[in-house]
């Protein structure tokens, strides 16, 4: 009896780990996923060690150092790596306690939109019907906006700051996995296995999320990566345009938008919070490109 | 087809209703009392206030309002703006020419570079160019274009100082707006130098807001590329002798071309949303700039109508787009 429990738990143990492996072996294969992934576990701990690392408090205002140049031109100083800003704040201390806000950001955005776009998703394509039209149509009047737009206006109505721009973006980004949700769960409701377990009894609930979701989440996960990529740009140019995060927040967008004025006449305080926007979400672009090779069997490299 | 329109509509007229809704609702959402917020919230006497609620009908029922809305834009009156009292609708027409001929350079920048660089990087597949292209084109992606308008600004303007800093054309040519494009209002102004000047002033805002474009489109035409040069009907035709550039130029490539297509309309949306910052970061007189304008200056009217038009434009390309797509393949009219 407890053998038999045993093999019972003990065999999907085996297929999920060849499954990882497989997983692994399509993923490794792509090597800009790797260096996507390597970047962004580097970030990951810049930005959990934030205060560990920096060499100044975010904030500090050194007032004998204003627009000091990186420290490889002429008049650079090792205190300040990548230079100072316009009232002497350490550059380098603001990108990695930046690094923070914007994970953070991406995190919260993408979670949020990711379990309300699959508890709706999973609703409309399981329940059919008038709800699934207007859960869709809904859905299509959110998309019928340009997102930033909806994003800033969203903003404006709910009042400028980094909590009402996170919330507007993960409400933008949402009908994406909505759609994705509803098309995957509408495939494979049909299917035997679904049939199988609902002649067994299963419930309403039991069938939409423990039966039909697991099977419905390689192209979310996809999704998922994208959405936080999109999130970190999104937040940023709120940010850029004075209604995502406001100042003194190191945050990325905000750091370009207060260095705006500067541009013609201290290139670095432009430079650096911008680059680091891009690395970021060129990592996570490229771990995405990597996920879809590795779970998408129909672009699998024969 | 005629059926595949009215299909497409029975779906657009509701949701067009809903973006309505949702434009109209806004204001009504502020946290505050609208009349305060409309008046410059200052401190008004009960008296006055019931004044201004009734001029601007915030005392009628609420439903009422919105059909009131709803029948002035379909004759036309989106409202006025709180801050220059003008026309809403008048300012659109006024503002958006500049908003189109910036778009039109920037899709024209991203097909005339991504379908070819698509193209190229497909038939290489594996090769150092595409890599190199590919690789490219996903910075490209993953590019926050108001930093990279002002790197621009910082080397093109700044370092090398061939092209202006911002706006449409030098203050040093004056002349009345005929079609509201300025590369040919320049043109048939006659005026020496002036096309020259409104063409540089159009050189960057088009790479910044033609960036994201261009990915996107050179990564969609290289996947159809490679899904239909696997197809048989390419194996025919290499069998059959074609010479590879038949091939690849009449046999594969107008198969390929359906999807990118769609994708090229589905930037339009994009290329909106790149305006608001594009145009921030040029100066440039458009409806993105309008836009966060009147979001600063808390113009309530002229973010609800533009909110509203701006939804409509791109309703009206993605219907195009579906019916182009329906026209080049027959298969999904059903």
């Amino acid at each position: 009896m407890s053998n038999d429990a045993v093999t019972a738990i003990a065999e999907p143990q085996v297929t999920r780990n060849r499954r990882a492996a497989e997983f692994w072996y399509y993923f490794s294969e792509n090597k800009g996923a790797v260096i996507g992934l390597v970047v962004f576990a580097i970030l990951l701990v810049v930005a959990l060690l934030a205060s560990v690392i920096a060499p100044h408090a975010p904030s500090a205002q050194y007032r004998d150092a204003i627009l000091v140049p990186p420290v490889w031109l002429e008049g650079g100083r090792a205190a300040y790596p990548l230079g100072t800003d316009a009232v002497g704040r350490d550059i380098l201390s603001r990108l990695i306690y930046g690094a923070q806000y914007s994970l953070f950001i991406g995190v919260v955005v993408t979670t949020i939109a990711l379990v309300g776009g699959i508890i709706i998703g999973v609703i409309a394509g399981y329940a059919r019907g008038w709800v699934d039209t207007v859960i869709m149509r809904v859905m299509d009047i959110i998309l019928a906006f340009p997102s930033l737009l909806l994003a800033l206006v969203l903003v404006a109505v709910l009042g400028p700051g980094l909590l009402n721009a996170m919330i507007a973006i993960a409400l933008v980004l949402q009908p994406h996995f909505v759609r994705l949700t509803r098309a995957a769960v509408m495939a494979e409701k049909s299917k035997d296995y679904v049939t199988a377990a609902r002649v067994a009894g299963a419930g309403h609930f039991r069938l939409m999320f423990k039966t039909i979701l697991p099977n419905c989440m390689a192209p979310l996960i996809v999704q998922a990566t994208l959405s936080f990529s999109n999130a970190i740009l999104d937040a940023a140019a709120l940010g850029f345009l004075g209604m995502g995060a406001q100042p003194p927040t190191p945050e990325w967008g905000t750091m370009l938008a207060e260095a705006r004025e500067f541009i013609l006449r201290a290139w670095w305080v432009v430079t650096f919070p911008g680059l680091a926007i891009l690395v970021t979400v060129l990592a996570i672009n490229l771990v995405g490109d990597g996920l879809r090779d590795a779970l998408d069997p129909k672009l699998k490299r024969s | 087809m005629v059926r595949f329109l009215f299909g497409r509509l029975a779906v657009l007229i509701p949701t067009f209703i809903g973006v309505s809704i949702i434009a109209f609702s806004f204001i009504r959402l502020l946290p505050g009392d609208p009349v305060a917020l409309l008046s410059g919230e200052r401190v008004m006497s009960p008296e006055r206030h019931a004044a201004i609620s009734a001029q601007l009908g915030f005392d009628r029922p609420i439903v009422v309002q919105y059909l009131d809305y709803i029948w002035g834009i379909l004759r036309g009156d989106f409202g006025t703006s709180i801050v220059t009292k003008q026309p809403i609708l008048d300012q659109f027409f006024a503002l958006f020419p500049a908003t189109l001929e910036l778009s039109f350079c920037a899709i024209i920048f991203a097909i005339v570079l991504g379908i070819p660089a698509g193209i190229f990087a497909a038939i290489k597949r594996g090769s150092f160019f595409d890599q190199t292209i590919m690789g490219t084109a996903l910075v490209g992606y993953s590019m926050p274009i108001f930093w990279w308008g002002l790197l621009l600004i910082i080397f093109f303007s700044g370092i090398l100082q061939w092209t202006p800093v911002s706006g449409r054309i030098s203050l040093l040519y004056f002349f009345p707006p005929v079609t509201g494009f300025m590369l040919i209002d320049s043109l048939i102004s006659g005026q020496a130098g002036a096309f020259k000047s409104a063409a540089s002033h159009l050189i960057l805002p088009t790479i910044v807001l033609g960036t994201i474009p261009l990915a996107v489109i050179a990564r969609q035409t290289r996947s159809a590329m490679l899904e239909v040069l696997s197809e048989d009907y390419v194996r025919t035709a290499r069998a059959k002798g074609l010479s590879p550039f038949r091939v690849i130029g009449i046999h594969a490539l107008r198969n390929a071309m359906i999807p990118v297509i769609t994708t090229i309309g589905l930037q339009v949306g994009v290329m909106l949303a790149g305006a608001i910052l594009t145009e921030t970061i040029f100066s440039w007189p458009g409806i993105g700039k309008w836009m966060v304008d009147s979001v600063f200056r808390r113009d309530y009217p002229v973010i609800q109508g533009g909110l509203l038009m701006i939804a409509a434009i791109i309703m009206f390309v993605n219907l195009i787009v579906d019916l182009l797509y329906g026209l080049i393949n027959p298969r999904i009219r059903h």
